[in-house]
């Protein structure tokens, strides 16, 4: 038995430099159930954060009892996260939606799908009757659908109303990931494979906090750290993790100067010729203008606009340019912070610099922060079009056109798809007049919180919320549409390192809840959107129809799907795309050949400058003659929008604790979970504490000139002149009249990045005041991960009998 | 020599779109994109303005008096909403766009009078003027349907 809310990483199962990670299974049921009681598994994958671990669905009389790792799949071997083992008790939640809801007199009452469904429509039709119609339609979904749902979200969109309104929650989680692959290879899609931790002789974490966010893929780097040659490790995080503390060099940079520090270690690359001249030559476009623009940061520039020291920046340069198959990963560090496009092309940049790239061991992830984010950038339901394809070409346009038979005048392509902030700024101008939320929770995820509520609240503008639960939210719609989720429906959806999984349905929803996809295709049968012929536009009807459709629209991209089925992704383990008929097994890393999908007829993006947005065009494109290689984009550092000032002294940070995912929605009603870390928290440094009077438990007050927050405080490892909030806690569970601001982003500022459009949560400035005594009581951190506390009183988090799980290993 | 007077043309217009960027940008400081950039591409035009002083200074000591009707005002101030947005972009496109112009002039003359550092300074700066100008497009594309069509 083991504890998993005590150890989230379960037992080491060390391995060796080329050795196959070893097989360990992790199970947990509910209550005293054993698996013989079990009467079928269900296979899928998991949903609540972005690894793509591969598990089966315990059914027992009609319903989810537990959760077990497949040991078959090329992810996970077995392995889930805590999250998994105990997040999916919130399907049997008595509190989902069951019926859907309309607004009468203010109030949200219980309906019939017929009087929901057909207020939507008729909502439509009156705004589609106008000039410039579809311009009053503006779609917000997520990065936790399933790729057939989003498809056809996609298709009703661009093709059936035509609007370039549509934008996923990913906006706030991989838009960048996108962006950098795009800016620097032509296309998106992860150059790596997981199964690059099993080769590698060195991993970078760029402000990535793997330990909590995707926890067996820390799980497989740890067994490497255990194992016989162990791979290096560099972290660079202004907070103290489970990573830092394992790494062998620990940069805690100051927050938004990722772009100065990498241009001070590239530097170092070049100057001590510990790069690749020859595969630099072939493969890539832009050396010169690098080699001058990082030439202007020596290791102590970079050290003083960072805050750390010179010397460190050496070895972390050294680590660099003595590995010889070196892995990166990149997260929310650098995609929510200042110059993130610009930050995560410099990741990029070392790659191609030290030709680490396409080979074992030496590979990229540009992570993802959700399960299925990745799909919704394949398919075209966020700021791309479907099979990354190029707004600015023509000849994709004509592609879609031809494949949805319509014409090309339908399909938004004047500029490039709208980003979810613009979207908001639209709703809050008035010209977008619906707003469809699709399993996101904006009222507590979007930055500046006071201004998306004014927003929401909006008596001219029409919210349709598709969800599970009354999120906070769904509070404010005219119209709640109750959901099906994971496992209450079938269909795909990709990971990280572009493995496909098929995700089952194992058991019924409640109630009347429908699956998205069945919502989204009874809407278009209702809106009748038709063809240029007359017919349907949508024709699919199931699941798996809709994947066949899909197939065809990714038919000769990047992300081709053509080789793929239901069938073929039963039983096994999920594949890596391209998966084609010259390539059945699908395609463990990309770029083998140092070739790079830039051909101005391939790519997916015509380029952008990184400090501004600014597009190019064809033209100056094609002037590049990049012909296969990559670009290395050279950028200097520039302050955040926000640096903290008398007033505001300190900088803000927000990210996860390892037991919650987004706004709780689910992890906050699975009892381990919510035990673990049941309310927020805010973590300090002890000197910035002792200069302010508090200590360990304290109430504490955060505020920023968009609002403030009340939190206990945990000293914990975290630089100095920092602080960090969980952004996890809206205010769905706490009572209306005890209610205290909580939210993290109550906090944060409304401000992008130029090129990706994601918003900044990591650079804050704030003041932080001691509000009341703790009386000795700690605060409701965990003590696990990065807001382990710095002094030994704070009691273990533990899970008790009711966490105990197994993890088998050695073909027990 | 007539240099010196197209530098103060090009001096001039730097620091004028430097205070129309700020202007611009705090007038329409709901939209953050346009408030943040603004403020940043008026530092740069406020360095290229800086850059130039000295050489401003230099040729002015061989110049003969300033021409009639040198200096151009395309700037009255910033307007509101959707189609002002639009408006004071456009405002800052035509200004930056006689910053480019100038930049090229400059760089000519430069040639003329072998100046290597004027030249220098002319190659530095002539490429972010063009950059601000494709922004002030890529900006304008992006809002220019749902301001002129849907909008009410």
């Amino acid at each position: 038995m083991v504890d998993r809310i005590a150890d989230p990483w379960g037992p080491r199962t060390p391995y060796g430099a080329g050795q196959e990670w070893p097989v360990r299974v992790d199970t947990f049921l509910d209550g005293d159930l054993r698996e013989s009681d079990v009467d079928s598994w269900v296979q899928s994958a998991s949903v609540l954060h972005s690894n793509g671990d591969a598990v089966d669905i315990a059914v027992r009389d009609g319903r989810i009892v537990g959760v077990r790792g497949r040991a078959v799949d090329r992810v996970n071997r077995g392995r889930l996260d805590p999250k998994d083992l105990y997040g999916w008790q919130a399907n049997n939640s008595p509190d989902r939606l069951t019926r859907p809801l309309v607004r009468e007199g203010g109030r949200l009452v219980e309906t019939d799908w017929d009087t929901a469904m057909g207020r939507i429509v008729a909502r439509s039709n009156e705004l589609l009757a106008g000039p410039g119609g579809w311009g009053h339609f503006g779609f917000y979904t997520t990065g936790q659908l399933f790729l057939e749902e989003y498809y056809t979200l996609g298709v009703i969109g661009k093709a059936g109303l035509g609007t370039p309104h549509m934008d996923g929650n990913t906006r706030l989680c991989t838009a960048t990931a996108a962006s950098a692959l795009k800016a620097t290879f032509g296309a998106d899609g992860q150059p790596g494979s997981y199964t690059d931790v099993d080769h590698c002789d060195a991993i970078a974490l760029w402000g990535h906090n793997v330990a909590e966010t995707q926890t067996v893929l820390w799980m497989r780097m740890l067994d490497r750290r255990r194992g016989p040659n162990p791979p290096a490790m560099l972290a660079v995080d202004p907070r103290s993790t489970a990573v830092t503390r394992e790494a062998d060099v620990h940069l805690p940079i100051r927050n938004g100067t990722n772009v100065a520090l990498m241009n001070g270690l590239l530097r170092e690359i070049i100057r001590n010729g510990w790069y690749d001249e020859e595969y630099v030559a072939a493969h890539t476009l832009g050396f010169d203008e690098l080699a001058r623009r990082v030439d202007g940061y020596p290791p102590e520039r970079a050290a003083d606009i960072c805050d750390v020291p010179a010397a460190d920046v050496r070895r972390a340069a050294e680590l660099l340019g003595s590995s010889r198959r070196l892995l990166s990963t990149v997260l929310q560090g650098f995609y929510q912070s200042n110059q993130a496009t610009a930050a995560a092309c410099q990741v990029n940049n070392l790659h191609l610099l030290r030709g680490m790239i396409g080979r074992p061991g030496a590979g990229i992830y540009q992570m993802n922060g959700q399960p299925t984010a990745q799909n919704t950038r394949e398919t075209g339901a966020d700021g791309d079009l479907p099979g990354l394809r190029n707004w600015d070409n023509p000849e994709h346009i004509a592609e879609l056109a031809r494949l949805w038979n319509v014409e090309p005048e339908v399909i938004p392509h004047w500029a490039p798809p709208t980003h979810a902030m613009q979207i908001f700024r639209y709703a809050e101008q008035g010209s977008i007049k619906l707003l469809w939320i699709s399993a996101t929770n904006p009222a507590v995820s979007l930055p500046d919180l006071a201004r998306i509520r004014r927003i929401l609240r909006r008596p001219e503008l029409f919210v349709v919320v598709q969800d599970l639960f009354l999120t906070e939210t769904a509070e404010l719609a005219d119209v709640v549409l109750p959901g099906a989720t994971w496992g209450e429906k079938t269909g795909t959806f990709t990971n990280v390192d572009r493995t496909v999984h098929l995700s089952e349905k194992a058991v019924d929803p409640p109630g009347e809840a429908r699956a998205d996809l069945d919502i989204f295709l009874d809407y278009a049968r209702r809106m009748d959107f038709r063809d240029r012929d007359g017919r349907p536009l949508i024709p699919w009807t199931t699941p798996e129809e809709a994947f066949e459709a899909w197939k065809e629209c990714s038919r000769g991209r990047p992300c081709d799907y053509t080789g793929l089925t239901y069938d073929k992704l039963r039983g096994g383990s999920g594949i890596q795309w391209p998966c084609t008929d010259a390539r059945p097994d699908g395609t463990e890393r990309l770029y083998t050949d140092g070739i790079f999908p830039t051909d101005p007829e391939v790519c997916e993006t015509y380029g952008q400058d990184l400090a501004t947005g600014a597009e190019f065009t064809a033209e100056e494109y094609r002037a590049k003659q990049p012909g296969g290689r990559a670009f290395l984009h050279a950028v200097d550092y520039r302050p955040s929008p926000e640096v903290p000032d008398e007033g505001h002294p300190l900088l803000l940070t927000t990210g996860r604790t390892v037991y919650h995912f987004h706004t709780r929605t689910k992890t906050g009603r699975a009892p381990q979970l919510d035990a673990a870390a049941p309310d927020v928290w805010v973590e300090l440094n002890v000197a910035d504490a002792e200069r302010l009077g508090i200590v360990e438990g304290d109430l504490v007050g955060v505020a920023s000139a968009r609002g403030a927050v009340q939190a206990r405080a945990r000293l914990s490892g975290i630089r100095p002149g920092v602080v960090f909030l969980p952004f996890h806690y809206g205010w769905f569970d706490q009572d209306p009249a005890e209610r205290t601001p909580r939210a993290a982003n109550e906090l944060t500022i409304t401000a992008w990045d130029p090129v990706s459009k994601q918003p900044l949560f990591k650079v804050a400035a704030v003041a932080v005041a001691r509000l009341a005594d703790g009386g000795g009581v700690p605060s409701p951190a965990p003590t696990v991960g990065g807001s382990a506390p710095v002094a030994a009183v704070v009691p273990a988090t533990v899970g008790g009998p009711a966490a105990e799980a197994t993890s088998h290993t050695g073909g027990e | 020599m007539h240099l010196a007077h197209y530098l103060g043309l090009l001096h001039r217009a730097q620091v004028n779109l430097a205070d129309a960027f700020r202007q611009v940008g705090s007038a329409h400081g709901e939209e953050p994109d346009v408030y943040h950039l603004c403020q940043q591409l008026a530092e740069r035009c406020d360095e290229h303005a800086a850059q130039l002083q000295p050489f401003a200074a230099r040729y002015a000591e061989e110049a003969p008096a300033e021409p009639d009707r040198l200096h151009s005002e395309l700037f009255r101030g910033t307007r509101s909403g959707g189609i002002g947005l639009l408006r004071d972009l456009q405002d800052l496109y035509l200004m930056a766009a006689e910053c480019d112009i100038s930049w090229t002039v400059v760089g000519q003359a430069a040639y003329g009078a072998r100046d290597r550092d004027l030249l220098a300074v002319v190659k530095r700066c002539e490429g972010e003027t063009s950059i601000q100008l494709k922004w002030l497009r890529t900006r304008m594309k992006q809002a220019a349907p749902q301001a002129l069509v849907v909008a009410e």
